[in-house]
């Protein structure tokens, strides 16, 4: 066991891939002399030298569908968009080359391709670079999205999603780059798909993704103070999403409450809501309540931040709710 | 008007000193290009009777650039074409029942059906599809580039776009990629004077040379018209692409003959443009050549019957073909499919 930081966590997965694969290769703004503004590809230039390792021009379109051909050619590109916001820019690459490929070309080739791009307020950046846009990106047919909590699961889910054959937009909170956990010595890979169940519980499911994680363990020391026994489940990934361990959750408890930085309305929250009136209706004992951002951009002063950004309190008082 | 006046003769090749083709090269030439012209000619039809569904952009007039550069690619190289490439898939050699089946939407088709005529690709021939988002071929191509010179391969990547593709911002962000990283990219518009329905002089302020050339990349313009013209520019572009020289753009002005898809009623073009389109037929003009270089009518036309009747094979027997069933089309959305799916 090793204690390393959210983004050395990266760095480990990254490096290890392209070590046991040399068609690996990273592309994106700044990450090979800088070392990507989070420091997250550091040293990698150094290791596997300026084709592997390719600091590209501020174009994101392009790179974005040039990530296409060149996984349509051979080899397994990593690409960083620097902010999830500038996902907006590749959207073309993304959206309409990435996802569609392995489909509209009838199952020959595919296209492993990994997007890595840190969402995520807390910093002040302000409305153009806080966004948690994932929901825009599950909600796509042939692209697989995953959002982890911690340093290992980032470095276990990011080995899986390098050797996955489709494309993987991989989502990391830019709040957690800092964050220490201990990651084991030996190689290891998260299946795409499968949630954590993260903490046990018998009152209500709580299930959150990302940096939300946090928030709802701290909320559910709180509720055990209270005799709230709550449950959490780290969605881990959220296309696919893991259905069933929410199910299973939700049958055991049968509350839920569902949390996560994004935009509550049309999010992730949204289709895991749905899903769970229509399958596990039978389930419920209370209506199913989301914590997430309001439908507002996401303000740069830290004052109106702080309000904007749904915390531990917010899942508390949903929690109370359902138990109502 | 188009930027290439209509009323302009199409000249004949300029060489220096002429440039010697074996017969045998000359009719691979013209089996490809007519080969083009005959499957675009039945699918304008099969389309007006119903039995090609959806958009079709035909190539008509264009034959002579996906046909003058397809002798000069290798199998590994790799093209990324767009809406109107069906001569660019034929050229580089997609069989005619991979692409008719995939065109009358039969589970036979090289994409099974879910592509149709603006997504046919082989991948196993590096043809990665045509593509139905205006300048999406070139970053594909840039990307395809990247991928050969990483894995220092000689292969070269194929970007082919139109003159509307010009305004397109990709295309500025991909030859500037290109050029900065020098990779092995030949850039191939088919400049046929038209941006869809507008006429390409009132979208597009700028020229290619001198776009290609602030980006410090070599241009040649060519009468895409004159296949003989095409084949030996893109011998010429490819030769200095494969010895390491870095990108390359070539201008094929050639014209269209179709409206953008077929069923466009071409309301916005003069009759008189449309009237002279056969002065520039590159058909014809390449059996005046063939003529000077002395093969004779009856082998020019026992080519294009053969053609003919292959065409019309490859047409019948996906007419015979079968619809696509569902459940298989459902279950490919993923390589590697992660089943989560409760109830």
């Amino acid at each position: 066991m090793a204690e390393l930081r959210f983004g050395h966590a990266i760095n480990r997965a990254l490096e290890e891939s392209m070590r046991a694969d040399e068609r690996v290769i990273l592309l994106g703004e700044d990450i090979a002399a800088a070392g990507g503004p989070f420091g997250v590809t550091r040293g990698l230039l150094d290791k596997f030298g300026k084709l592997r390792v390719r600091d590209t021009p501020i174009s994101e379109a392009s790179m974005a569908a040039a990530a296409v051909g060149a996984a349509l050619s051979g080899a397994r590109p990593v690409l960083e968009i620097m902010f999830m916001d500038f996902m907006t820019l590749a959207m073309d690459g993304i959206v309409n080359q990435a996802a569609k490929a392995h489909y509209m070309f009838g199952a020959q080739g595919s296209v492993p391709l990994v997007v890595r791009t840190p969402h995520g307020g807390g910093i002040s950046a302000g409305p153009q670079h806080s966004q948690c846009l994932e929901a825009w990106f599950a909600h796509v047919p042939g692209l697989k999205v995953v959002c982890p909590s911690s340093p290992a699961d980032a470095y276990g889910l990011l080995k899986s999603a390098i050797a996955d054959p489709d494309p993987v937009i991989f989502v990391e909170n830019k709040a957690l780059y800092a964050m220490k956990g201990e990651v084991p010595n030996e190689p290891f890979s998260l299946p795409l798909g499968k949630a954590h169940p993260l903490r046990a519980g018998t009152d209500v499911s709580i299930v959150t993704y990302g940096a939300m994680v946090h928030q709802a363990a701290r909320a559910a020391d709180q509720l055990a103070s209270q005799g709230v026994s709550a449950e959490i489940i780290d969605l881990r990934s959220l296309q696919p999403w893991d259905e069933g361990a929410v199910l299973e959750s939700l049958a055991k408890t049968h509350r839920l409450v569902i949390a996560h930085e994004a935009v509550e309305a049309f999010g992730v929250g949204a289709e895991v809501a749905a899903r769970m009136a229509d399958i596990g209706f039978d389930e419920l004992d209370a209506p199913i309540v989301r914590v997430g951002a309001p439908f507002v951009p996401v303000p740069f002063a830290p004052s109106l931040e702080k309000i904007y950004r749904p915390d531990a309190e917010q899942i508390i008082q949903a929690v109370q709710r359902v138990m109502a | 008007m188009t930027k290439q006046s209509a009323t302009e003769k199409d000249k004949p090749v300029e060489k220096d000193k002429p440039v010697a083709y074996a017969a045998a090269d000359l009719l691979d030439l013209y089996r490809r290009m007519i080969t083009i012209r005959i499957v675009e000619t039945q699918l304008s039809r099969l389309f007006a009777d119903g039995e090609v569904p959806g958009f079709i952009h035909l190539s008509v007039g264009q034959e002579a650039v996906a046909a003058g550069l397809g002798g000069v690619l290798r199998a590994t190289d790799t093209v990324a074409s767009t809406h109107r490439g069906h001569g660019h898939a034929l050229a580089k050699g997609i069989s005619l029942d991979d692409f008719f089946f995939e065109l009358m939407a039969r589970d036979e088709g090289i994409c099974r059906g879910r592509g149709g005529s603006m997504h046919v690709a082989n991948l196993s021939i590096g043809m990665l599809g045509a593509n139905a988002i205006v300048g999406a071929s070139v970053p594909i191509a840039l990307g395809s580039a990247l991928s050969h010179q990483v894995a220092g391969s000689d292969a070269i990547a194929v970007a082919f776009f139109g003159d509307g593709a010009m305004a397109e911002g990709v295309l500025h962000e991909s030859l500037n990629m290109a050029a900065l990283w020098q990779l092995p990219l030949l850039f191939v518009c088919e400049n046929n004077g038209w941006a869809e329905f507008s006429p390409t002089a009132e979208q597009f302020v700028a020229d290619l040379k001198n776009l290609a050339n602030a980006f410090g990349i070599p241009h040649a313009k060519v009468n895409g018209n004159q296949v003989l013209e095409v084949e030996q520019a893109g011998q010429q572009a490819v030769a200095a692409i494969r010895a390491g020289q870095g990108p390359y753009v070539l201008e094929c002005m050639t014209h269209r003959w179709r409206g953008h898809y077929e069923g466009d009623p071409q309301k916005y073009r003069d009759a008189s443009e449309l009237e002279l389109l056969g002065d520039h037929d590159p058909v014809m003009l390449f059996q005046r050549v063939l003529r000077e270089y002395g093969i004779p009518d009856e082998e020019i036309e026992q080519m294009r019957v053969a053609v003919h009747a292959q065409v019309e094979g490859a047409v019948e027997r996906a007419r015979q073909g079968t619809l696509p069933v569902w459940a298989d089309a459902c279950r490919d959305v993923y390589a590697h499919t992660i089943e989560v799916r409760h109830g």
